[in-house]
């Protein structure tokens, strides 16, 4: 759905986000046009893994069942989920995601450390729309 | 400084969920801002409106629409669109009109009919659009974001439920009080814990509504306000329209990430607190001097936040402000005295024009029973998605 914003499998699963090769600023989702740093002369762009881990900025959830364009099934009971805002020590960039299920506002704290994982946003009888997750560290259901 | 512009009429729609269509809203505003002026559509030179979607059709209209409703007379039209801002954009071009000699007077309307339930995006897979893709991606509404600002106070300066429920007592008081609002009945600190979390730690009673909603302003250069003899109008000294600066460092709607901060050192103030210090620094008038506040309470805790930015009080004392009853009516600075967001619920184009609309009220003296005593300096504060701030200060 959205084009090589995550890359790779396991532990070697990362966001993906791009770098300017002027003033070094990095920017996710990535930026392919241009450097928006306004005293950037400007620079190429170059595809940068993010790092695996952060710390929680803050953190909420969904109780009730977002409209679309998010897809979930009207069948199914309503399951809220998690949503973790994170921030990327070396980058310095606070990048929002949603939980790895199970996870609940309950299991959470603000600065405690996660790590990005795989995870699936949802999938019909043709397509699985993958994404990625947080997941604290040291979690590994 | 630059120089003022007369607030020469204000005029609202009553807020609610009443199932017609914006048009009406708007015109009903502006026949109520018209008569206040006492002025006929006819000696108005120009009309600016703050845009919505007009069903079915595939775009955003607004000025020349009230224009064709109120009766086609050939004054200069204009729209603008700056989502929550919108109305303070439509303020600000009438003003820029007024000063720069273009028009004399000019009509600003802004009214909507909003859909029940959360916000969403336009239909359609719209790859390129933030605001499309946070809902695509994450399931992201809006107050998925407020509870995130929430939970941060939480963590950062102490803040709880409570607190955060006692912005919606206060603003339910004064909502109670204003004949426009779309809720007019007390709430309580046990009803808001009562009603259903809605995006962690925010319940029901701490977000707003959607709400249908229309209001309207007719500005004039102080030359005008003179000769309709109308010696010592409401002025509006300021308006901010600011973007943020880079790298933006708050996670901010519809973004699904910040501006990293990892190479350019990040600016001192937040985006939020620009608005109101550009609106401060137009107008060369100080926090101090304010007698009253319309903040953007989205949520309960956002309101909180917005104390800070228009530096009623230090970083992380906006509860202990709300505590101490500073902010609300007969306080040393009540914010949304109005009822605020939290009585009218969003009417996105026309809620900066309905805080100025207060504050019009407020200055002259004309509130009623939630007026501020004594009322001489009011600010407005506002957001719009997308980056668009929105700040009116206005003076008596
Ligand atoms: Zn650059």
């Amino acid at each position: 759905m959205v084009t090589d914003w995550f890359t790779g499998d396991g532990d070697d699963f990362r966001l993906l986000g791009t770098r300017c090769s002027a003033c070094a600023s990095v920017f996710f989702p990535r930026e392919d046009g241009h450097c928006r740093n306004p005293a950037c002369g400007g620079g190429e762009l170059a595809e940068l893994p993010l790092s695996r881990r952060g710390r929680v900025w803050s953190y909420t959830d969904s109780r009730y069942r977002p409209p679309s364009p998010y897809v979930s099934d009207p069948e199914l009971p309503w399951e809220p989920y998690a949503l973790i805002a994170v921030e990327l020590e070396s980058e310095r960039i606070v990048v929002l995601g949603q939980a790895v299920p199970g996870i609940t506002v309950a299991d959470l704290t603000v600065g405690m450390e996660v790590e990005v994982v795989p995870g699936v946003l949802g999938e019909d009888t043709e397509t699985t729309w993958t994404t990625w997750h947080w997941r604290p560290t040291g979690v590994t259901a | 400084m630059t120089a003022d512009v007369a607030v020469l009429g204000a005029g609202m729609h009553p807020w609610g969920k009443w199932g017609r269509g914006f048009v009406e809203y708007g015109t009903a505003a502006a026949r109520a801002a018209l008569a206040d002026a006492g002025l006929e559509w006819r000696d108005i030179g120009s009309i600016v409106g703050a845009d919505t979607v007009r069903g079915g059709y595939p775009g955003y209209v607004a000025g020349a629409t009230f224009a064709k409703a109120l009766g086609w007379q050939g004054a200069r039209v204009a729209s603008v669109y700056a989502a929550c801002a919108s109305g303070a954009q439509a303020v600000n071009a009438a003003r820029a009109q007024i000063l720069s000699g273009l028009a004399d007077v000019v009509l600003v309307v802004g009214a909507d009919a909003a859909p029940k339930g959360f916000f969403r995006p336009a239909g359609g897979e719209r790859h390129d659009d933030p605001d499309w893709l946070r809902f695509r991606v994450l399931g992201a509404t809006n107050p998925t974001y407020f509870g995130l600002y929430a939970r941060r106070r939480m963590a950062l300066y102490g803040d709880t439920p409570e607190d955060f429920a006692q912005v919606k007592v206060k603003n339910a008081a004064l909502g109670a009080l204003n004949p426009y609002a779309r809720y007019r009945k007390r709430v309580s600190a046990e009803e808001v814990a009562a009603s259903a979390v809605v995006a962690d730690p925010l319940r029901l009673l701490d977000i707003c509504a959607t709400s249908d909603g229309g209001a309207a302003l007719v500005l004039s250069s102080m030359e005008f306000a003179r000769r309709r003899g109308a010696a010592d109008p409401v002025r509006i000294r300021a308006v901010s329209t600011v973007t943020p600066r880079y790298p933006n460092t708050v996670l901010d709607l519809p973004d699904i990430a910040t501006d990293s901060a990892a190479t350019v050192t990040p600016p001192d103030e937040t985006f939020r607190a620009s608005i109101a210090r550009a609106a401060y620094e137009e107008a060369g008038v100080g926090p101090e001097e304010l007698s009253l506040a319309e903040v953007y309470d989205l949520s309960t805790a956002l309101e909180l936040q917005w104390y800070e930015d228009l530096r009623l009080c230090g970083e992380g004392e906006g509860a202990k402000l709300l505590r101490e009853g500073a902010t609300a009516l007969g306080g040393r600075i009540p914010v949304n005295a109005s009822g605020g967001l939290a009585s009218f619920g969003e009417a996105v184009p026309a809620q900066a024009i309905a805080q100025v609309c207060e504050l019009t009220w407020q200055l002259r003296g004309d509130a009623g029973d939630r007026q501020v005593a004594g009322a001489r300096v009011g600010l407005t504060a506002n957001q719009g998605l997308f980056g668009h701030g929105s700040a009116v200060l206005a003076v008596r």
